[in-house]
């Protein structure tokens, strides 16, 4: 049951994700940062809210799991080449990790 | 542009696949405390088999199994979110050499995963990177 909502999330997710890219990746792949940026901040924000059990399962595990990426993340990274490709991953996590902090701290306070 | 409902469908059940078999993995080897070593895993497994995705005769000749495979299959595997948490949780504990570990370390093997790759599959077109 829970793998099921995992899978419903996940799928979603990755669709949004993926219509992002398509949309908004060009020579920046801003599309991926959002998609990255955004599912951090929801994810920081479900940790926030201390969900658990199927709430999270959807919510963290599938649909912020779905939504981001690593592995375009680092293919886009490395097709970038040097200083572009290094700056846009160190850029992402950073912001990811900002993204995070902000979501978690944003829910612990309401 | 809008992608054509075939690839948003594909992308959609390999999403949820990849995704399930990340949680999969999570549930038969738990990250606990310290570096999550099973994220970790997931996330250089996942960008290596993208980086190789057309080794595959299949994605090559097919877009909606490309699409399926790529940011559908190995995009819901792989995670950023929980890197980010991780990163952030370890960061709130008390262990920022443990977390600057854990986010430089996965960013660098991932990436070396994926140059190492790149020797020898094909370059992947941009709609395939996403």
């Amino acid at each position: 049951m829970t793998a099921l909502l995992v899978a419903l999330g996940s799928g979603v997710g990755s669709v949004l994700r993926y219509v992002l890219g398509q949309r908004f990746d060009g020579t920046r792949h801003t599309g991926t940062l959002t998609a990255n940026t955004t599912a951090s901040l929801l994810l920081g924000a479900c940790v926030g809210w201390s969900l658990d059990g199927s709430t999270l399962a959807i919510a963290g595990a599938g649909f912020c799991g779905g939504l981001s990426t690593y592995s375009s993340l680092m293919v886009q990274a490395r097709d970038l080449g040097g200083v572009r490709g290094a700056v846009y991953a160190v850029a992402t996590v950073l912001l990811g990790l900002g993204a995070c902090a902000l979501g978690y701290w944003g829910a612990a306070q309401a | 542009m809008t992608p054509p409902p075939r690839l948003l469908l594909a992308v959609a059940a390999g999403g949820a696949l990849g995704g399930v078999v990340r949680y999969g993995a999570g549930l038969a080897v738990p990250d606990g405390t310290g570096i999550p070593w099973t994220t970790f895993a997931v996330n250089v497994a996942g960008s290596s088999l993208l980086a190789g995705l057309l080794l595959l005769p299949l994605a090559r000749r097919s877009e909606v199994w490309a699409a399926g495979l790529g940011p559908g299959v190995l995009g819901g595997f792989t995670t950023f979110s929980a890197t980010s948490e991780q990163g952030r949780a370890l960061l709130a504990d008390g262990h920022p050499g443990l977390a600057l570990a854990y986010l430089v370390g996965t960013l660098a093997v991932c990436l070396a995963a994926v140059a190492l790759v790149g020797r020898i599959a094909p370059p992947l077109p941009e709609e395939d990177e996403l």
